[in-house]
């Protein structure tokens, strides 16, 4: 699968850091990984291990204090991480590669109307006259299912509920037919049923659209739904890398199953839920040996002193622990890992019966 | 592979050997520069005012209630109205109701507008059970478990407590024991903790506020061994609010609450705002002490997978009305009510297979064709469960639990 698939984002070797009060902090600890075009790329991970900032380089985002120490983003053949100027970014930033935020008035101004604010993106990117761009933003406020587009077109933001805030910023983004779209937690402030439909949303315009998604969540039931392939960041690296199967139902990083085995979906009424001890290593100081040790009930004597590299377990997958070295004595897995799928779908009876399916 | 992997020196079997069991794992002690360093991402908004006000409120009935003396507990159980009313309700545990809430409206005024939040809700919550109460923003979670502590008013109908009058106009006596018996357990951890005062204070603010300790020597006592049962370290008291991590705060909050040793809980969305690896310690927490001390939470969440973890029962909100109520392994089981439905399917279940088959129920508030002649009520489906529906919906979902078979053990 990964072989033939093209490469559309090329991370190798990337590293980031922050000027803070006079110190330098080494945020992303040399990553690399491919996105393939058409994908879904979820990022999952703690707060903190670096999800957005790696993103936030692919379009020149990083915050003023913020620097690229070394490494690669290659794309369309141009390296990104050489990118100075908001003249380099100009094709790219919003054009090519665009963001969803969590917020959606982090791209919305709530002073101007939702019709101005996708027009005006119209008549920039593609110099359409201003009638035009009002027609193509009523269909694109169509297209992202806000009712009565012709009506909302002239709607402020406050007018508009969070889920429609996210559709219009949705619509904002497919104004630019991005080849890439980055979605740093959509729908993580939004209600459950707004999420499904969201995600739904974004997906079906994937189809339609071909573009490839970068979707970043901490909801792993979310990474199930969109996701082709997962990267799994801990302390500003990504600890394990596979497809959607792989990682669910074959994860090898100990903190990868230490994410999946804290999900209270997997719980039992008489145990209690299992969780991370501990907070993630702070970025101040140096990181020796396997950033996840201190907090890893499998964590051997080396992973104090060395940092482990990447294991490959399959075509697709690999992950970087020591466990997985042929030297390291065989541990078994959490049950609860090994049970995942068993226990997922007695908890999905209520699915079965009403839709009358087959979960297998 | 990395180039600099590969150069690592070839690793030794004695090197792999598993860590030997007496040494301590992770310890967590970072230290105060670490914290800030991770704080900067961390949003922070303002103080909720209102509760603070309660809060503080005793300092006006402070006056009409004799100083505590030292070394009697200030609120002997004993000689509380409350107990009065545990009594009546004590040797029959099925209808052993800690809070009732009867026909209860809660509106807010908007200048001269009136806007009618929650209009005859009734509720029951049973002593010593954890209820949830699901729903999405707007549909009046908060504003319930805020009428039970009296932050929000009650326009309508009454709120009891071990069957005693607690919404409205009420003694100060008793409001201010209520203070002691009923605590809750904030959205945001940051939020709820004042960030001038340390640990120390802010964990035992409340007994000093009610005087619920000996002396000194005891107060000490008791807030450290609570810091211990929250998995936080006595030396952390003396450092503040802004130097812990989210997970942390969330459990000084819950420290600040069960210090208290309250009956009753409302914990309003505890986990919502928590990193998902530190949600489960919350949640095991909660549930712990639920279990130790014969509490009785109300457990209000938007996420239906986690309330499923910790109810016992669920209660489904939607617009400000309970529509669907019953035992929460019942609730996945046989969901009846189509909001119920629709939340149920739009819950990502962490599970490829599963997720990708599962099909969204979409929820549209006019399918109901209700008409005044028959409009819906609050209806027992089977026992203990309970559907708001209008006769015909509650036909149909009979025929609809005839064909799903009875609840499974
Ligand atoms: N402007 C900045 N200055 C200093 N440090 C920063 C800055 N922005 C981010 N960081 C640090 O970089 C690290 C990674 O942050 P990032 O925002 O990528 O995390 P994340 O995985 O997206 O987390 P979340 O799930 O909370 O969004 C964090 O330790 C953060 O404190
Ligand atoms: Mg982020």
């Amino acid at each position: 699968m990964a072989n033939e698939k093209e490469v559309v984002i090329d991370v190798k070797n990337l590293s980031v850091g922050f000027h803070v009060r006079g110190k330098k902090t080494n945020v992303i600890r040399n990553i690399s990984f491919p996105v393939y075009r058409g994908e879904t790329l979820a990022i999952v991970g703690e707060s903190g291990s670096g999800k957005s900032v790696t993103t936030k380089t692919f379009t020149g985002m990083l915050d003023s204090n913020g620097f690229i120490s070394g490494g690669s983003i290659i794309f369309d053949g141009l390296d990104l991480a050489k990118f100075k100027t908001n003249d380099d970014w100009l094709q790219i930033r919003g054009k090519r590669i665009a963001t969803i935020f969590q917020d959606p008035m982090t791209s919305l101004n709530p002073l101007l109307t939702i019709g101005y604010q996708i027009s005006e993106v119209l008549i920039l990117h593609h110099g359409l006259s201003k009638k035009e761009a009002k027609e193509e933003a009523i269909k694109l406020l169509a297209k992202v299912r806000i009712p009565n587009p012709e009506e909302r077109y002239n709607d402020y933001p406050f007018q508009y509920s969070g889920g429609m805030r996210q559709r219009v910023v949705i619509a904002i983004a497919l104004a630019c037919r991005p080849e890439v779209l980055i979605c740093d937690e959509p729908t993580t402030a939004l209600d459950v049923t707004v999420q499904a439909q969201i995600i739904a949303l974004i997906k079906e315009l994937q189809e339609e659209y071909k573009w490839t998604t970068i979707f970043i969540t901490h909801d792993l039931g979310v990474v199930a739904n969109v996701a082709d392939r997962i990267a799994v960041m801990y302390a500003g690296q990504i600890v394990e890398y596979g497809t959607v199967e792989d990682v669910f139902y074959h994860p090898e990083h100990p903190y990868t199953w230490a994410l999946l085995a804290s999900l209270p979906q997997l719980g039992t009424k008489d145990e209690p839920l299992s969780f991370i001890v501990g907070n993630p290593p702070s970025f101040a100081g140096e990181i020796i040996g396997d950033a996840f040790a201190p907090r890893n009930e499998y964590a051997m004597n080396i992973d104090f002193v060395m940092e482990p590299p990447i294991f490959k377990i399959s075509e697709t997958h690999w992950a970087k622990t020591w466990l997985l070295s042929p030297n390291a004595p065989k541990v078994k897995k959490p049950k609860v890992i090994e049970e995942l799928h068993l226990r997922m779908k007695g908890a999905a009876t209520e699915l079965k019966r009403q839709e009358g399916e087959d979960y297998e | 592979m990395s180039k600099k992997n590969l150069e690592k020196p070839p690793v030794s079997k004695d090197v792999l050997s598993p860590l030997s069991n007496t040494e301590p794992l992770s310890v967590e002690h970072p230290t105060a520069q670490d914290l800030r360093e991770d704080e900067m991402v961390e949003s922070v908004s303002g103080m909720d005012s209102s509760y603070q006000e309660i809060f503080n409120g005793e300092e006006k009935v402070e006056s009409e209630i004799p100083a505590p003396k030292k070394h009697k507990n200030a609120l002997d159980p004993k000689d509380d109205e409350f107990e009065k009313g545990r009594d009546i309700t004590r040797g029959t545990p099925a209808d052993d109701i800690i809070v009732k809430m009867r026909d209860v409206r809660i509106s807010f005024k908007i200048g001269t507008l009136e806007r009618v939040i929650i209009n005859h809700l009734n509720l029951d919550i049973k002593r010593g059970e954890i209820l949830g109460l699901v729903g999405e923003s707007g549909s009046g979670k908060t504003t319930i478990g805020r009428a039970i502590i009296r932050i929000n008013k009650v326009s309508g109908g009454e709120i009891t407590y071990n069957n005693v009058k607690i919404s409205g106009k009420i003694p100060k006596k008793r409001e201010r024991l209520l203070k002691t018996k009923i605590q809750m357990i904030f959205q945001d951890p940051g939020d709820s903790l004042n960030d001038r005062a340390n640990i120390d204070y802010i964990v035992s603010e409340g007994l000093r506020a009610f005087h619920l300790y000996d002396d000194e020597a005891d107060r000490v006592n008791k807030v450290t061994e609570m810091m211990q049962r929250v998995g936080l370290r006595p030396e952390y008291l003396s450092r503040y609010p802004h130097e812990f991590s989210g997970g942390q705060r969330q459990r000084i909050g819950i420290a600040r609450c069960m210090v208290m040793n309250p009956e009753f809980i409302v914990a309003d969305e505890p986990i919502s705002a928590l990193d998902v690896s530190i949600r489960a310690q919350v949640l095991n927490l909660i549930k712990q002490f639920q279990q130790e001390r014969d509490l009785t939470v109300l457990f209000i969440a938007h996420d239906l997978s986690v309330v499923k973890y910790i109810s016992d029962r669920i209660a489904v909100i939607y617009a400000g009305k309970i529509v669907e109520l019953c035992s929460a392994n019942r609730l996945f089981e046989a969901p009846l009510h189509p909001y119920t439905k629709a939340l149920l399917t739009a819950v990502p279940i962490p599970d490829p297979k599963i997720e990708r088959k599962k099909k969204i129920v979409v929820y549209n508030p006019m399918q109901h064709h209700y008409v005044k002649s028959d409009a819906p009520e609050f209806r027992e489906i089977e026992p203990g469960h309970f559907v708001r529906c209008n006769t015909p919906e509650f036909e149909a979902m009979k025929a609809e639990l005839a064909r799903l078979g009875g609840e499974k053990k």
